[in-house]
């Protein structure tokens, strides 16, 4: 077995009495897809907000290429390669797609203290900036306000934007929410291709989505991982079919 | 870069104010009327003070409360080196010894970098904060060097400190209105291509998108605490140069530059021109000077129809002067 990407062990988050994250422990592993999943309020996106950190976890490990992350801030985290879309779209709003799109090419280039030089004539921004929008099907909408997107573009443009940091790992929190039935159907095909270029830690409520992409599944529950396995072993998983499946599964 | 309408009728506007400051005084020269020269450099000093705090505020999203405290320092820097200068005293003589300047670019110079050095501290505390505590934060750093100056007697103390003869730039007479007004004004459109540039460059997009969504700047991997640093810095700077004219030009400093209303003046005349506007501090600074002079002859509570003004831009022209005049902002 390869050598995980990412590994968490024992990860514990409380928010006075609820104990969001109660010792969680997985791992990502090269070329895959690790899917999240779980009710409501099982902590899904706390505990990838602990993972990219805009959340500080209590204690346990979280350890990425052998580093111990855990104690950097967000934006050192990104710049080690941990690449991360939001459940809520997260834009800034009045810059065009592009604009969001270069500014992640901007930070992957390295330095953001440079005064001199126009970013609306830098090729080497704008060309791979247009790249990631090529892919996620955006392209025709560069020019337009994050604001004035449809809710499916701003879900697109998510994506686009964790493509041009050229991640590690990417953490994607949900990125099917409130997309149409074609829209997720062609999203899913795209992170199924998606996986080649960095493993995927997947947050997801889409089942069939899940199914059709996840290498192993994670089931979270009140902040415990209560089953892990493959699609199959998570299917039949007698304690999974009773708390998140139900009978339909 | 915007492309798209805004964008030329935004620089036309922006352009059209630019000549109307330059012409303004020309003619008041050519007319003998000395007193109109000294308003149109009034206003181009407050505007270079604007187009500072327009960086921080405007660009930033940084509303700092507390921008007096660079203008009030630049202004010290101008009064405290040409007293120097003229008593033959020397400012310190360890390491070295400074006998102070009574040279327009080296006090430049100075008020640059001293306001710039401030703001180091003073924004590497006030950003741990945001929202209203960083503008009380700000503010109080202000307050703390307005007491200090007041209680310093050294110089002048609450009285303020007179410049004498006004500071020297090379092959100009300074004491000439029409030649303190061109420099001043030189100043000024060497600011604005400083904040244009800035605002089109990387720095420049970290910045903004940080005002927008600071999540967002973090999640792509840049913190937003530097960049905001090293945009104060550079506000303060400006603003600071601008406190060094606005002493030169009154040939008089006090602790009223570095006051609160101070702060306050500034932040009004961002938001009156246009908040994150290029032109918008020079449409600011414009209007306010104007009121000031035209109403404030009128009745004492000219600032009363000011804030009326003040009122109806922000509740019904978010964009100020220049977003009446040139519309939505379009990043390209």
């Amino acid at each position: 077995m390869a050598e995980a990407v990412l590994s968490i062990r024992d990860l514990r988050k409380t928010f006075g009495a609820l104990k969001a994250t109660d010792g969680v422990s997985l791992d990502l592993r090269p070329g895959e897809i690790h899917a999240l999943i779980g009710p409501n309020g099982a902590g899904k996106s706390t505990l990838i907000h602990q993972i990219a950190g805009s959340i500080r976890h209590d204690s346990g490990n979280i350890h990425f290429f052998g580093h111990d992350v855990g104690t950097l801030g967000m934006a050192e985290r990104a710049r080690r390669g941990l690449g991360r879309s939001f459940q809520i779209s997260s834009l800034a709003p009045e810059f065009s797609a592009l604009r969001n799109v270069m500014l992640a090419v901007q930070a992957r280039q390295g330095s953001s203290f440079r005064f001199l030089k126009p970013v609306m004539s830098d090729r080497s921004l704008i060309e791979p900036a247009m790249a990631a929008l090529e892919r996620t099907g955006l392209a025709d909408r560069a020019r337009v306000p994050a604001a004035e997107l449809s809710h499916g573009e701003r879900r697109q443009l998510e994506i686009a934007i964790a493509l041009a940091l050229g991640p590690k790992a990417f953490l994607l929190d949900e990125p099917m929410a409130g997309m149409g039935p074609e829209g997720s159907r062609s999203l899913t095909a795209f992170l199924d291709s998606l996986r080649q270029e960095a493993p995927i830690l997947l947050v997801e409520h889409d089942m069939d989505a899940v199914f059709a992409l996840a290498d192993r599944i994670s089931v979270l529950v009140y902040g415990r991982i209560i089953a892990s396995g493959t699609v199959d072993e998570i299917r039949s998983h007698p304690e999974v079919r009773r708390a998140y499946l139900g009978e339909a599964a | 870069m915007r492309d798209g309408v805004g964008m030329t009728r935004e620089t036309l506007v922006g352009f059209v104010l630019a000549a109307l400051l330059l012409a303004f005084p020309l003619v008041a020269s050519a007319m003998d009327e000395p007193f109109y020269i000294t308003l149109a450099t009034r206003m181009a000093v407050l505007a270079l003070a604007a187009v500072g705090l327009n960086l921080a505020l405007g660009l930033g999203g940084l509303i700092s409360f507390g921008h007096a405290a660079f203008f009030g320092i630049g202004g010290y820097v101008a009064g405290i080196f040409a007293a120097h200068a003229f008593n033959q005293e020397p400012i310190f003589s360890a390491p070295f010894e400074f006998m102070g300047s009574d040279r327009m670019p080296m006090i430049w110079l100075a008020a640059l970098l001293i306001s710039a050095l401030a703001a180091l501290p003073i924004g590497a505390i006030s950003l741990r904060t945001s929202g209203v505590y960083f503008i009380m934060i700000t503010l109080a750093f202000a307050q703390m060097i307005y007491y200090f100056a007041m209680s310093w007697p050294a110089y002048g103390g609450e009285d303020g400190l007179s410049i004498l003869a006004r500071n020297a730039f090379p092959g100009l007479n300074t004491a000439n209105p029409l030649s303190l007004f061109l420099v001043c004004y030189g100043l000024l459109l060497v600011a604005l291509l400083v904040f244009a540039t800035v605002r089109n460059s990387r720095f420049g997009a970290a910045l903004q998108a940080g005002r927008q969504n600071e999540t967002r700047l973090a999640a792509v991997g840049i913190a937003p605490f530097s960049v905001r640093l090293v945009a104060f810095a550079i506000s303060a700077a400006i603003t600071g140069l601008a406190g060094a004219l606005y002493a030169d030009l009154n040939r008089f400093v006090s602790p009223s530059m570095l006051s609160w209303q101070m702060s306050g003046e500034l932040i009004v005349l961002v938001i009156l021109g246009g908040t994150g506007r290029l032109f918008g501090p020079l449409a600011g600074a414009m209007l306010f000077v104007l009121f000031e002079s035209a109403l404030g002859g009128l009745t004492e509570r000219w600032q009363f129809f000011l804030g009326l003004i003040l009122l109806g831009v922000v509740l019904f022209a978010r964009g100020g002067l220049m977003g009446i005049v040139a519309g939505k902002v379009r990043h390209g």
